[in-house]
């Protein structure tokens, strides 16, 4: 009787049982998917940190002489002195004559901040509304309906209807992005919150008299954070794919802010001889996402890996 | 059943309640005078006041809310100042290319989506399973219009086997239909595509570790029949709960895909309408395409009696 | 050990099945040896993590991938199914050996009807045509003993009750006439009124067929009840093995003693009654209705309590027995006021407390501490035990030195290191954890302590250590102990009073010793008739 032995060792608990306990963040940057996609993201962010610095020229500056080039093309520039310098724009030039590649340099900035930007907003919103969901009976009838009616106007379009009511700018544009996204985070955490609070410890910190908020705080509140970081990754994937959709419709961020969605926007009509507008801004948009994307799969395979069984 | 029926009836009244309130704020959010907003540009003082009339701008919001469903609710969806027809003509104008696009993407897509993703599932880990898998992640992020325009450049431009852009109606050539529509089907495949076969091989994976399905092996059936008559009917419901979500993104991807293609079809109304400010036809398409939505996912609904017993009643 | 002249239907040879790299031991099964001759019921015993489950399965060929048998022969009828590729074993499923499974809630599919699930098995290894086959499945559906065979042929799984869906399971696995059945832990998840019904039948069924039965549980009532032979586990390896009625009366390993000695004893212990106590806890007719409100749906009323009165006084244990869906659980959460009652009062003392409104009540939580059923979510994981102990008394005003110091205290009173306050939860095991909850309980210093079926979840040697101190902790506090169990050893050990519900009432009320002695009600007459062992004394070992 010296030893008490409970180990479970039905063949489903072996995983469980053979991986040692380690904090789930250093579980989380040591899988492979997560440090493939992380890489990827930071050289972008690089990218848009130091776009003036990786030898491009003012995005938004036309140049009627040198309107559609291809890329390899040498084209002489005219600086802000009145001095003209050559060099070669290496994706070419659009029908205003701007350098793409300055251009799509620039845009990683756009695209960056629109997708942190959603992603750090709807979780925001949506964790503050989904704890209340959860926890306050009489306002969760009422939220979840409103929710539910969001949650039927199909993401884009309930997007494009927001864009249609305001002007169109930055802004704008993350605010009706965030929109669509809100009830998804709701659900979320609603459902969270729901669960947990019938955790026998949840239970037994409400019957040593833990306050309510303490109790939201303390044991509630951090089992959202996992899933939370997951499902903000790929909000943040799907908002920037969002934005240039919007933007090269032409009623995204206006024209002249240098985003992968206008740059393509712009290459539309000359797409038959010049594509390199839309291959170039799109090679770096489809990177950028797949990145996310990737580095969501591995973050949800550590982090969450209930929800990895159902999506 | 009929109950059950019934039931889901009730339960969508409040959603699309919400749909429509919030189709009807849209207006009185925007900045200006409503009844000018509308008009247009080019409106006559005798115009404007003509819609305000029509619209009881001066009664309170809720009378106004009161006259705008109920016209809703006959049918009149009101004028379109800038295409210069009622919104009704203009939809039933649009409607063809749109729910073309969307039966074909919706037949194509399910139909490679759902096996690849059974048997990436039964194969988990696998060569197949890993090329399905990095396939689908790739699905999700490039954007429809790149795959679009890299489609059009290749089969149009490049091969010339398929014409670059427009749209033929069925009634007047099937042939030249079908030609058109195999790209533009093929773009908005892509998404949903990587959607349900990932979906499939979540699904059917849980499913395999269902204790029936030990049962099913306990009683010696071979693999296939486990997969194909255990885990796969088990397994539809999540699947049909997807596609039926998906309808969003199918919706959504119809715009752009639209756009990128030069169909003339609600989509390309829809952004149409937002650039030249035309509200009462974003109304109505966004309430439509809404309703849309929310009705075949009802209908999902009620399909899953027929895949699961304790679903019903 | 093996009778002479008879074959055994299954022979295991030198067994050994080994974990995959990065487990606690290299091998869930090492060289395991023992037969099944035709007619006999061998049962393997063990706790958890014995290995019982695991061996049940390698004979199956069902075992999951990351183990691998490495060593022995398991023989069926001669032929060695280890050896035997994967046709060749699906024949023999079913046909020769079947398996039936713990949980008969999930165990079928629950999208195909009854019948076609066991037509399945006549399809796939015979050549009968369907009228045949239906002929068939009617007539194993009746020797089964479920009622309106042709109704149950056409009904889906959820349609059935727990023991209906084993008794399927049991016709699909006999329709076929096997010459072992392997039944794994078919009653565990059963009430124990069905359990003895399943027991039964397939005691039944088995000898008059002469199948083979191996025979795998944790619970030493249920081998008392069926078992010819017994082999126990432990850690994989064999213990002992022998004649039921050798093991149970003579084990020959100090593990098998140790094990048998653990299982409570049916007769309660004689405990002087004291009715002198002051009352801690009083309640008058509490109920509970729970009402499904749903939009447009006929309102789905359910009365969980009853007119439940009940009362304890200082130093009792009042233990409430019943089965699933008894309303145990719901007096209990009731009473701690995790759930509002619809009905009755609750008086904490002198304090009535069930229509207190909750910012009233916070005061009175000190008072009424419980302890869950399960160790493992029980514990906020992302806590450490310290912080766990200290929440309730610092919520109470408690300084946080103060606390800790208490905590300290109690750490020892419940036998675990004072120093381990700064671990985790994940690094301690379910008894171990169970202790702790207690020490969190007793850190409020309550007056009333509700343990909600807080040992059912432990295997049964560490089930007695936890008893034992928390009957120790009654007596030394002098705690009145309110002890929800399902289990009627465990009540009869340590109760003072016992009430035992059914459907939402308390049917029979009083002393431990006379409601066990001589019990009035039919239901707890029936109760107690089908608890499995009951004729059986464990622990009393003659002298070898």
């Amino acid at each position: 009787m010296s030893t008490i032995t409970e180990e479970v060792i039905d063949s489903a608990s072996i995983a469980a049982a053979s991986t040692k306990r380690r904090p789930l963040w250093q579980v989380a940057i040591r899988n492979p998917s997560v440090i493939i996609g992380g890489t990827i993201l930071l050289i972008m962010v690089l990218i848009a940190a130091l776009a003036p610095f990786l030898g491009t020229v003012d995005p938004t500056r036309i140049d009627p002489a040198a309107r559609n080039k291809k890329p390899g093309t040498e084209i002489t520039f005219r600086l802000d002195d009145g001095q003209t310098a050559k060099r070669v724009a290496i994706m070419g030039t659009d029908s205003l004559g701007r350098d793409v590649y300055s251009r799509v340099i620039y845009g990683t900035r756009v695209s960056l901040a629109v997708g942190i930007a959603v992603a750090l907003i709807a979780v925001a919103i949506g964790t503050v509304i989904g704890l209340i969901s959860g926890y306050i009976r009489w306002a969760d009838g009422i939220i979840m309906r409103i929710m539910d009616g969001l949650m039927a106007i199909p993401g884009i379009l309930l997007a494009i209807a927001l864009v249609s009511i305001w002007r169109t700018g930055l802004i704008t544009v993350i605010f009706a992005i965030v929109v669509p996204d809100v009830p998804r985070v709701v659900r979320l955490v609603r459902s969270i919150v729901l669960t947990v609070r019938e955790e026998p410890y949840v239970e037994g910190a409400i019957s040593v008299g833990t306050p309510t908020w303490v109790l939201m705080f303390r044991h509630i509140l951090p089992n959202t954070i996992a899933p939370l970081i997951v499902q903000g990754t790929f909000l943040a994937a799907a908002a920037i794919l969002v934005e240039a959709a919007l933007s090269f419709l032409g009623i995204g961020i206006p024209p002249e802010i240098p985003s992968w969605g206008n740059i393509m926007a712009e290459g539309r009509t000359l797409f038959r001889v010049f594509p390199h507008n839309i291959l170039y801004p799109g090679i770096f948009l489809a990177l950028t996402v797949l990145a996310i994307n990737i580095m969501g799969d591995g973050l949800r395979d550590t982090l969450d890996p209930k929800m990895s069984k159902k999506v | 059943m009929l109950d059950f029926i019934v039931r889901r009836l009730i339960a969508i009244v409040p959603v699309l309640t919400v749909v429509a309130v919030f189709v009807f704020l849209m207006l009185r959010l925007t900045p200006g005078d409503p009844a000018a907003v509308i008009a247009g540009d080019n409106a006559t003082s005798d115009q404007i006041d003509d819609i305000r009339a029509k619209l009881g701008l001066n009664e309170p919001l809720w009378t106004q809310f009161a006259i705008w469903i109920s016209s809703i609710l006959q049918g009149d969806f009101g004028e379109s100042y800038f295409f210069k027809k009622t919104v009704a003509e203009l939809i039933a104008q649009r409607v063809e290319p749109t729910l073309a696009l969307a039966t074909c993407t919706l037949i194509f897509a399910v139909s490679v989506s759902v096996p690849v993703g059974v048997l990436a599932a039964y194969r988990q880990g696998s060569m197949f399973d890993r090329v399905v898998m990095g396939f689908s992640v790739l699905g999700f992020s490039v954007p429809g219009f790149v795959i679009g325009y890299c489609l059009i450049y290749v089969f149009a431009i490049e091969l010339g086997w398929l014409p670059v852009q427009g749209y033929t109606r069925i009634g007047v050539n099937f042939w030249g239909f079908l030609e058109r529509m195999v790209l533009p089907s093929l773009t908005l495949s892509v998404g949903f595509i990587a959607l349900i076969s990932r979906i499939t091989r979540a699904s059917v994976l849980e499913v395999l570790n269902e204790d029936y399905i030990r049962t099913a092996r306990a009683k010696g059936l071979s693999n296939r029949v486990v997969l194909m008559r255990h885990a796969l009917r088990n397994a539809a419901v999540p699947i049909l709960t997807v596609i039926g979500l998906g309808i969003a993104i199918l919706i959504g991807g119809a715009v752009i895909t639209e756009s990128v293609f030069g169909l003339p079809g609600l989509g390309r109304l829809t952004v149409e309408a937002v650039l030249s400010r035309d509200f009462p036809t974003i109304q109505t398409v966004i309430l439509m395409f809404s309703v849309v939505y929310v009705v075949i996912n009802l209908l999902i609904d009620i399909s899953y009696t027929l895949f699961d017993p304790r679903i019903r009643y | 050990m093996s009778a002479t002249g008879v074959k055994p239907v299954l022979e295991v040879r030198d067994l050994t099945v080994s974990l995959p790299a990065g487990a606690d031991r290299p091998h869930a099964v090492e060289k395991v040896s023992f037969t099944v001759n035709p007619g006999e019921i061998v049962c393997l015993v063990g706790e958890s993590g014995s290995g019982k489950s695991v061996i049940a399965f390698t004979v199956m060929g069902l075992l999951a991938k990351a183990l691998k048998p490495t060593s022995g022969e398991i023989l069926l009828e001669g032929e060695n199914v280890l050896a035997a590729n994967e046709d060749r074993l699906r024949e023999l499923r079913c046909t020769r050996m079947s398996m039936i499974f713990q949980e008969p809630m999930t165990a079928l599919n629950p999208v195909m009807s009854c019948g076609e699930q066991i037509d399945e098995v006549l399809s796939t290894h015979t050549q009968l045509d369907a009228g045949e086959r239906r002929a068939k499945i009617l007539a194993i559906l009746g020797r089964v003993k479920l009622p309106e065979p042709e109704r149950i042929y056409a009904s889906y799984p959820h349609q059935l009750s727990g023991g209906q869906r084993q008794r399927i399971m049991i016709a699909m696995a006999l329709v076929l006439d096997p010459v072992l059945l392997i039944a794994d832990e078919p009653t565990t998840a059963l009430d124990v009124t069905t359990q003895a019904e399943i027991l039964k039948l397939i005691a039944e069924l088995q000898a008059g067929q002469g199948t083979g039965v191996l025979f795998i549980t944790h619970d030493f009532g249920v081998v008392a009840e069926i078992a010819h032979r017994v082999a126990v586990l432990r850690w994989g390896q064999l213990v002992e093995m022998g004649p039921t009625e050798q093991i149970l009366s003579r084990p020959g390993h100090g593990y098998t003693k140790m094990l048998i000695s653990s299982v409570p004893s049916i007769t309660p212990q004689h405990r002087g009654v004291r009715k002198d106590g002051i009352t801690v806890l009083r309640t008058e007719k509490l109920g509970k209705t729970y009402s499904g409100k749903a939009f447009f749906q006929k309102a789905r009323v359910v009365k969980a309590a009853i007119d439940v009165d009940l009362d304890i006084r200082k130093g009792e244990t009042l233990g409430i027995v019943g089965e699933s869906g008894s309303g145990k659980s719901t007096v209990a959460r009731c009473i701690a006021r995790l759930i509002d009652p619809t009905e009755g009062k609750v008086f904490l003392g002198d304090t009535e407390i069930a229509t207190m409104s909750v910012g009233k009540l916070r005061p009175h939580r000190r008072k009424v501490q419980i302890v869950f059923q399960d160790p493992y979510r029980s514990m906020n994981p992302r806590i450490t035990v310290g912080e766990f102990i200290i929440e309730g008394p610092m919520n109470f005003g408690l300084r946080k030195e103060e606390a800790l110091a208490r905590a300290r205290k109690l750490m020892e009173t419940v036998r675990l290191d004072p120093n381990s306050l700064d671990r985790y939860p994940h690094q301690f095991s379910g008894g171990q954890r169970q202790r702790i909850c207690i020490a969190r309980a007793l850190a409020m210093e309550p007056e009333l302590l509700i343990a909600d079926e807080a040992v059912s979840a432990l295997d049964v040697s560490v089930q007695k250590q936890v008893l034992e101190l928390l009957d120790e902790i009654r007596q030394r506090l002098n705690l009145a102990v309110l002890f929800i169990t399902h289990d009627l050893r465990v009540a009869a050990q340590i109760c003072d009073y016992v009430a035992v519900m059914s459907k939402g009432r308390v049917v029979e009320y009083g002393s431990a010793e006379q409601v066990f002695g001589a019990p009035r009600d039919d239901y707890t007459k029936a109760l107690f008739a089908a608890a499995p062992g009951r004729h059986w004394e464990f622990g009393k070992f003659a002298t070898a």
